[in-house]
């Protein structure tokens, strides 16, 4: 090979490379969920939701609430956004239902203490859950912020009204939480909760895409975020 | 070793005794009986049959971190056939529907203890079978009450 040759040889690939990074750009993903708090708290006691995903993903109901298991419900105004907490701040929304689930934190911090990488944070932003995985060490649930994370502590499957086959259920040991639906999206389709809104109080999309329904939401209202000062960057934001 | 003859004839016995159950089998012609596996009709699997036989844990360990961890729930077959990775809804509902019959029956033989597949992957037969008895035990609870 003479010097031309490899000087070419370069070019081409590192135009290649350069190339390969481009198009990894143009697919990168970020989902997120946006959840307008003025439709969502429209219809009193309304929990389509809950119930749509407690349902899809085999979430047991335990009599005890020492054992409950939630990846989704409802939590009053101050009790979720314990920043705006006070005796006269948004008196208005004091006691009202918000729901809350996993952030799916950009710097999760159940991510960084799990030792076994059972929970992990995927390319497309999902702080994914493989149950393989759980050690059941409960790191974790003591790491999370947002309490979004329940155990295992009986064997869940007596307490699930109606198994459903096709998603797993999970087994006394181990911890789950919502994956933001990651099943159904592999099939393309939205999440369970927002397909059962019927008020389309809560819209999915991707923050990378400046023309998505998320970001055009976040362009033209204002919204606050979840115990944002911690520095866990979530991805659920609250128009309110 | 004036016991000589005592220590072999103890070892002799010993062994003789050891291997008993070779003798008789060999003798009686007992064959162990294979186990009755239900195959599921038609159709090939997702790799040949002497694959499956002996390394069906590592293609689905293989699926398993490509679904959960790859997010790639495509599997391209040795004859180029396309399936969905899932354990229910591919091997479960499309083929094997009969996991007692196939599955347990093999593993129950062999001696190898059932695998923890089935703590959190749902039979689809055996949910309807637990339906069903708890749609009977709660009918029978109503008539007690009446």
């Amino acid at each position: 090979m003479n010097r031309k040759e490899f000087l070419r040889l370069g070019c081409f690939s590192m135009a290649a490379l350069a190339g390969r990074r481009v198009a990894a750009q143009a697919a990168a993903r970020r989902w997120a969920m946006v959840i307008d708090a003025r439709k969502c708290l429209k219809e009193k006691g309304c929990d389509r939701c809950i119930q749509a995903c407690h349902r899809v993903h085999n979430v047991p109901d335990f009599p005890n609430r020492a054992h409950e298991i939630k990846w989704i419900w409802k939590e009053p105004f101050q009790e979720a956004f314990v920043s705006e907490r006070g005796p006269y701040v948004n008196e208005v929304f004091r006691d009202q239902p918000f729901l809350v689930f996993c952030n799916h934190c950009d710097n999760p911090p159940c991510v960084r203490v799990c030792p076994t990488r059972a929970t992990w944070k995927r390319e497309d932003g999902i702080v994914m859950m493989d149950w393989h995985r759980c050690i059941g060490c409960r790191y974790c649930m003591a790491a999370c912020p947002y309490g979004s994370r329940s155990f295992n502590w009986l064997d869940p499957r007596p307490h699930i009204a109606r198994i459903d086959p096709d998603y797993p259920t999970r087994t006394k040991g181990v911890v789950e939480k919502c994956t933001f639906c990651e099943e159904r999206l592999a099939r393309g389709q939205a999440p369970a909760c927002v397909e059962a809104c019927e008020e389309k109080a809560l819209v999915f999309g991707d923050l990378e895409d400046p023309g998505s329904a998320v970001r055009e939401l976040l362009r033209t209202n204002f919204a606050i975020r979840r115990k944002a000062e911690l520095g866990t960057a979530p991805e659920i934001y609250y128009i309110v | 070793m004036r016991d000589r003859a005592l220590i072999f004839a103890g070892l002799v016995f010993f062994l003789g005794l050891v291997t008993f159950p070779v003798w008789y089998n060999a003798a009686s012609g007992a064959r162990a009986a294979a186990p009755e596996i239900k195959l599921p009709p038609g159709g090939t699997c997702v790799a040949p049959t002497d694959y499956m036989k002996t390394s069906h844990m590592s293609l689905l360990v293989q699926w398993r971190d490509a679904a959960v961890r790859e997010n790639n729930r495509r599997y391209t077959a040795f004859d180029g056939k396309e399936y969905t990775i899932s354990l229910t809804g591919t091997c479960l509902k499309q083929c094997h529907t009969n996991k007692a019959e196939f599955c347990d029956r093999c593993h129950d033989y062999s001696g190898v203890r059932t695998p923890y597949c089935w703590e959190c992957h749902v039979d689809p037969a055996t949910v309807a079978q637990t339906r069903a008895a708890r749609a009977a035990g709660a009918n029978s609870s109503e008539v007690v009450h009446e």
